[in-house]
């Protein structure tokens, strides 16, 4: 079997992916781990990761106008889509680095500077490697830094002759979680019951259609509105989406992270359990797709 | 005045927060002029607050940006438009051209410098916006359409609207990147959420340093506030952030929120807090409205 990558997103920010993703992690073997919530890394936090290799990530290049060959004309600030532009100056966080006024410039004044705006991390800690990054603070293009940490994650897994990748998503649909799921082998979802948790899985439910990703769906903390689980679950049947176990609302989840450890080290409570469940039942889906596949 | 409610961190709040204090700042306005307060969500990505307001929807608009469409009658295939995109959006082969929608980021540059003039643009519709009422409050949310990555152009859209009115209050999407800047642009007055647990202090830094780096003033409301330890509280003493909001998690709360009900209408000490927290916002900005 080659190498299978699974995702977790949400749609819904703060169901419980980090924590979820930190407990498959002691769970996991032969894993390599990635957090592509590049925006509010959090996984880091529960793995306490030995930094190996930090590199430098350019997004893109920037405008710079050098004022000594500027002649004034306004040209690029009358053609620049973005308002980047004003009093002969750009305002690098505005602007998008596009080239137009660089193509544009009759006296050449205007050079494309490469734009450092975050970091990227291969790490060692006790579960396994992680590959992780910090976006820089109001920096663009999150969808390319995901990509740049998802293709070093596969070079190491390789190396490493691991099996599995597993990636700590970023909620939301667009660009950085779309980043993070094409060409995955399977995206889990997870959800809470309550009117946002089940729209917001509706969302993102119909990206990984888009996008032809298998998706498993978990509903965390359901027994804090039985009443939405069973609309999700019904939802779900209806739509012909597999469904993981539950996970209840559980204390030891927040006192596991107050510890900054995974909650199946630090528990043996119900969610825990539960968990355990879960990441069983991942590992078999993987596993009846690639056998559906080979037959 | 144009408050924006953000959280670095995805599910802490928000849109209990700034779905709660549009209807209480309503309310204290409703016998006097009409739609004084607008609530404008732009967390396009997943737009919540229309579950907990339940406006009438009035009216329906695409948000539409712009793509280039080549005559390849026009056309001989010189791949100036493909050097120009900084975006690999073009692809020229022999006799042929490829154009990938979704890395397009309209800034109109193979249009201008296309030699044959064989370029011209067109709309692509990548969401839309929706504006209604909500009682006497004004309400649009801007819907990024599956499948789309940039989300901007939405948020843009849902913030032409934001000097309508008295008091706007903007559901902010969750993160640091391109779409927080994009809602918090030109805001008065940001309410940030977080939660007492690590990730919420690490995610809260985060949105602090925007924040500063934007020259936004701020606040602090922590929710589920006995769930965790006391570093946030902490952080703001250190930093001289003021806390105005504590939350204490209640399953209650917790029930009504997961149904799409109203806290201040259903939970008098939460109307209450959310009375004082807008005191302690007017007394902050020395507030007029």
């Amino acid at each position: 079997m080659g190498l299978k990558e699974i995702v977790v997103i949400s749609g819904k920010g703060g169901t419980g992916k980090t924590s979820i993703v930190g407990s498959f992690a002691y769970l996991a073997s032969e894993t390599v781990l990635t957090d592509c919530d590049v925006d509010a890394a959090d996984l880091h936090l529960l793995l306490k990761p030995k930094i190996k290799e930090e590199n430098v990530f350019y997004g893109g290049k920037k405008a710079f106008i050098h004022e000594t060959k500027c002649s004034e004309c306004g040209l690029c600030q009358e053609m620049c889509r973005f308002g980047a532009i004003e009093d002969f100056k750009v305002e690098t966080i505005f602007c998008e680095g596009c080239h137009f006024c660089y193509y544009l410039c009759p006296e050449e004044a205007v050079e494309m500077k490469d734009e450092a705006s975050g970091h990227w991390f291969i790490s060692e800690t006790g579960y396994g490697s992680l590959i992780h990054a910090r976006l820089g603070v109001a920096a663009e293009n999150s969808g390319k830094l995901v990509a740049t940490v998802r293709q070093k994650a596969r070079e190491v897994a390789w190396e490493k002759e691991a099996r599995y990748i597993l990636t700590d998503g970023p909620p939301g649909i667009g660009c950085p979680v779309i980043a993070s799921i094409t060409g995955a082998d399977l995206a889990l979802v997870i959800t809470e019951p309550s009117v946002s948790g089940f729209h917001d899985l509706e969302r993102v439910v119909n990206v990984t259609k888009h996008f032809n990703i298998p998706s498993l769906v978990c509903i965390n903390k359901y027994d804090l509105h039985p009443g939405k689980s069973r609309e999700i679950e019904e939802y779900c049947a209806r739509e012909n989406i597999q469904i993981g176990s539950r996970i209840s609302f559980d204390s030891q989840v927040i006192e596991s992270l107050l510890e900054g450890k995974p909650l199946v080290e630090f528990s043996e409570g119900t969610a825990a359990q539960e968990i355990k469940s879960l990441w069983q039942e991942i590992l078999d889906t993987i596993n009846k797709r690639e056998a559906g596949k080979s037959d | 005045m144009k408050i924006a409610v953000a959280s670095g961190k995805g599910g802490t709040g928000k849109t209990t927060v700034s779905t709660n204090l549009a209807k209480l700042i309503e309310k204290e306005y409703e016998k006097k002029e009409d739609h004084r307060v607008w609530f404008l969500d732009c967390d396009v990505e997943e737009p919540n607050a229309h579950l907990f307001l339940k406006p009438s929807f009035t009216a329906s608009k695409p948000v539409l940006v712009k793509v280039p469409q080549i005559d390849l009658e026009k056309c001989d295939y010189c791949a100036r438009c493909s050097e120009v995109c900084a975006f690999n959006a073009l692809a020229v082969l022999k006799e042929k051209i490829i154009f990938f929608e979704h890395m397009c980021h309209s800034c109109g540059s193979c249009t201008y410098f296309c030699p044959q003039e064989a370029i011209k643009e067109v709309s692509r519709e990548v969401g839309v916006v929706q504006e209604g009422f909500c009682d006497d409050m004004g309400f649009a949310h801007g819907i990024l359409n599956v499948g789309e990555a940039i989300s901007p152009p939405v948020i843009d859209e849902v913030k032409s609207y934001q000097d309508w009115a008295r008091v706007t209050i903007i559901d902010v999407p969750p993160g640091t990147s391109c779409p927080v800047i994009a809602a918090l642009k030109d805001i008065d007055f940001c309410l940030l959420v977080t939660e007492p647990t690590p990730f919420g202090l690490n995610d809260m830094g985060l949105l602090v340093d925007l924040l500063r780096s934007l020259n936004i003033p701020f606040a602090v409301v922590i929710n589920r506030s006995d769930l965790g330890n006391e570093k946030v509280e902490m952080f703001c003493r250190e930093e001289k952030i003021p806390v105005f909001l504590k939350i204490p998690f209640d399953k209650e709360i917790a029930r009504i929120s997961a149904e799409g009900g109203s806290l201040v209408e259903e939970v008098p000490w939460v109307r209450d807090s959310f009375s004082d927290l807008w005191s302690k916002i007017k007394e902050m900005l020395g507030l007029w409205v």
